[in-house]
């Protein structure tokens, strides 16, 4: 029953009685060409594209590479001065993982929930007001981010506190936005018509979403919230001011300042921008891309592994 | 296990839009009800209100009664979830979990409803399942392999599988064939046949033949105008229905005159 449509201008096209030629034509040429400037075009335009990336990194790997041994990775900083060149990032990675499940902890459940919200029960004006709001806090600065933690632990435990939850919490205010655009949008690419099978077998709403919405679309939340964590571990602003840096692991996460790897940087470039600090800085910078580089592969195998093939 | 519908001055809407107006319909158990008429005339709408799937909708609502075996189905205390346990639906595009082997999607039912079952049983109620849905000789030898890697005939018929498995009174079918070809068209249809002798089964189709091979009553909906609600215009024995129907509407219709 296909629905007649007529288009509003012209008459409808019709065939022409003209026998048919595939012979080159002058406009044909002309099309042939186009085709070949705007490939070379959009081929230059995707060189230059990477040239700072290229080299970024390049000068990451050099400079960062010749601090990478099993001492810089297995040290801290305790009782390293001057320019004693010992010392290594043991506590900074230590530290920086640690912030960063603990923000995860924190804000995979609260984006997911969030996510689930606005895609299977949201309609009205607190849904419309909700998003606006996740649109808002997307843009939020990190330095915010970190002010508004130093201020809710200033007013909930006092000001002359710092611990990695109050970095973790600043991290989830970054994160929380990211995980509720992301997994809302795979929540979307869920079928109706797999939730309309499960209710017409009588599964309840509840149900549905935890065993069929959920678990469909597992692979695509996986891969959100992996790339929502690559795009906080970097953030420095909010950790600044909120674990500072310290020269040993601190493993307590409700008390304390604890070092990780973009402070260390910082305050080792700070400290000494032409010696072994900035040496320092570019190591951990190193093994902060690394990091980053793993969690996207991660996301990729998830992606690729878990993914359902789509008929 | 079948059973009764008497449907009466039912008003089907979604938010303020009237979509089907006042119908009175009465659904014999252990036969096939057949439910004709032209795109938009409300079939599909009046289909999924037998089995409270219309209210998913956001703001769609029904008004008046559909009484199964003396309980009205929109009665104060009636649990949707239990209506859709009894009167079960296969829909119009074969959709079969994407997540689940064969055999999970025929247990779905009572997996995803958190109900243990024993290993000997399950193995049972997939068998019995799919020998009911006329696949087990086709996926017996393949039962871990995942539903959506059937063909579409096939995985309607996963579908149908699916939908006995937890052992409804009712089956509601939407174009359970329109996306299939000629040959599973008739799988299917010669399965509807053997289905009717333990099942109430009501099936939407546009196509005359196969309301007049499958079904032992005939009901036709029509529009009066674009805009307007649609309407059972008339309902009677299949036989009677394509031979000598009481309505014009409907003989234009059902002779190709019309929409
Ligand atoms: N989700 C919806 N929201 C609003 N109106 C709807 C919705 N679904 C259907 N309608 C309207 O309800 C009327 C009946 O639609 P319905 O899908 O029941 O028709 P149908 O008889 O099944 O048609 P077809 O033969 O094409 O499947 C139509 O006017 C349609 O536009
Ligand atoms: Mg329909």
């Amino acid at each position: 029953m296909a629905v007649q449509t007529q288009s509003p201008t012209g008459p409808t096209p019709t065939p022409t009685d003209a026998a048919p030629s595939f012979a080159t034509t002058a406009s044909g040429r002309r099309r042939k060409r186009t085709n070949t400037i705007m490939a070379v075009v959009v081929t230059v335009a995707f060189l230059i594209a990477l040239i700072p990336l290229i080299s970024l990194l390049v000068e990451v790997v050099v400079r960062g590479g010749k601090m990478i041994s099993w001492d810089f990775l297995t040290t801290d900083m305790a009782g390293v001065f001057g320019d004693m060149t010992t010392g290594g990032v043991e506590h900074a990675i230590l530290g920086t993982l640690q912030i960063t499940a603990l923000a995860t902890l924190i804000s995979a459940p609260i984006g997911l929930l969030a996510a689930i919200y606005l895609v299977e029960y949201g309609t009205g004006r607190l849904a419309k007001t909700l998003t606006f709001f996740v649109d808002v806090m997307t843009g939020i600065p990190s330095i915010v981010a970190g002010l508004f933690a130093v201020a809710l632990f200033a007013l909930l435990v006092g000001p002359a506190y710092r611990s990695g939850l109050m970095a973790a919490v600043a991290l989830s205010v970054l994160m929380i936005p990211v995980v509720v655009r992301s997994c809302e949008e795979m929540l979307r690419l869920v079928p109706n018509e797999l939730r309309e099978a499960a209710y017409a077998l009588g599964v309840p709403k509840w149900l549905t979403i935890i065993k069929v919405v959920l678990r469909t679309s597992l692979a695509g939340i996986v891969t959100s919230i992996v790339l929502a964590i690559a795009r906080v571990i970097g953030e420095t602003a909010p950790l600044l001011l909120t674990v500072g840096i310290v020269t040993t692991v601190n493993t307590n996460m409700l008390d304390g300042r604890v070092a990780t790897l973009p402070v260390f940087a910082y305050s080792q470039y700070a400290q000494d921008s032409q010696g072994v600090g900035a040496d320092r800085a570019w190591g951990a910078a190193l093994v902060l891309i690394v990091m980053i580089m793993l969690l996207n592969l991660v996301a990729r195998f998830i992606s690729r592994r878990f993914s359902i093939a789509e008929k | 296990m079948s059973k009764r519908i008497d449907v009466s001055d039912l008003d089907i809407y979604y938010g303020d839009f009237l979509a089907v107006k006042g119908v009175n319909m009465a659904i014999e158990p252990r036969s096939v009800t057949a439910l004709i008429g032209p795109s938009g005339c409300g079939k599909s709408t009046f289909l999924r209100t037998l089995n409270r799937m219309h209210e998913v909708i956001p703001k769609a609502r029904v008004e008046g009664k559909a009484v199964m075996d003396g309980v009205d189905i929109y009665g104060r205390d009636v649990d949707p979830v239990e209506v859709r346990r009894q009167i079960g639906m296969v829909f119009q595009r074969p959709n079969p979990f994407p997540t689940m082997s064969i055999k999970e999607n025929v247990l779905a039912g009572v997996k995803l409803n958190n109900k243990r079952l024993s290993r000997s049983d399950a193995d049972a109620l997939v068998e019995r399942s799919l020998r009911g849905a006329n696949l087990w000789n086709e996926v017996k030898d393949r039962l871990d392999k995942p539903g959506s890697g059937l063909s579409g005939g096939q995985q309607q018929r996963l579908c149908i599988a699916r939908a006995i498995a937890v052992s409804p009174q009712v089956l509601l079918m939407d174009e359970p064939c329109s996306a299939l070809d000629p040959i599973s068209t008739l799988a299917i249809e010669d399965l509807i046949a053997e289905l009717k002798a333990d099942y109430t089964i009501v099936i939407v189709t546009h196509n005359m033949q196969q309301a007049s091979r499958v079904s032992d009553r005939t009901g036709f909906f029509n529009l009066e105008a674009t805009g307007k609600p649609g309407q059972l215009v008339e309902m009677d024995d299949t036989t009677t229905m394509f031979s000598a129907p009481s309505q014009k509407q409907t003989e234009d219709y059902i002779s190709g005159r019309f929409g």
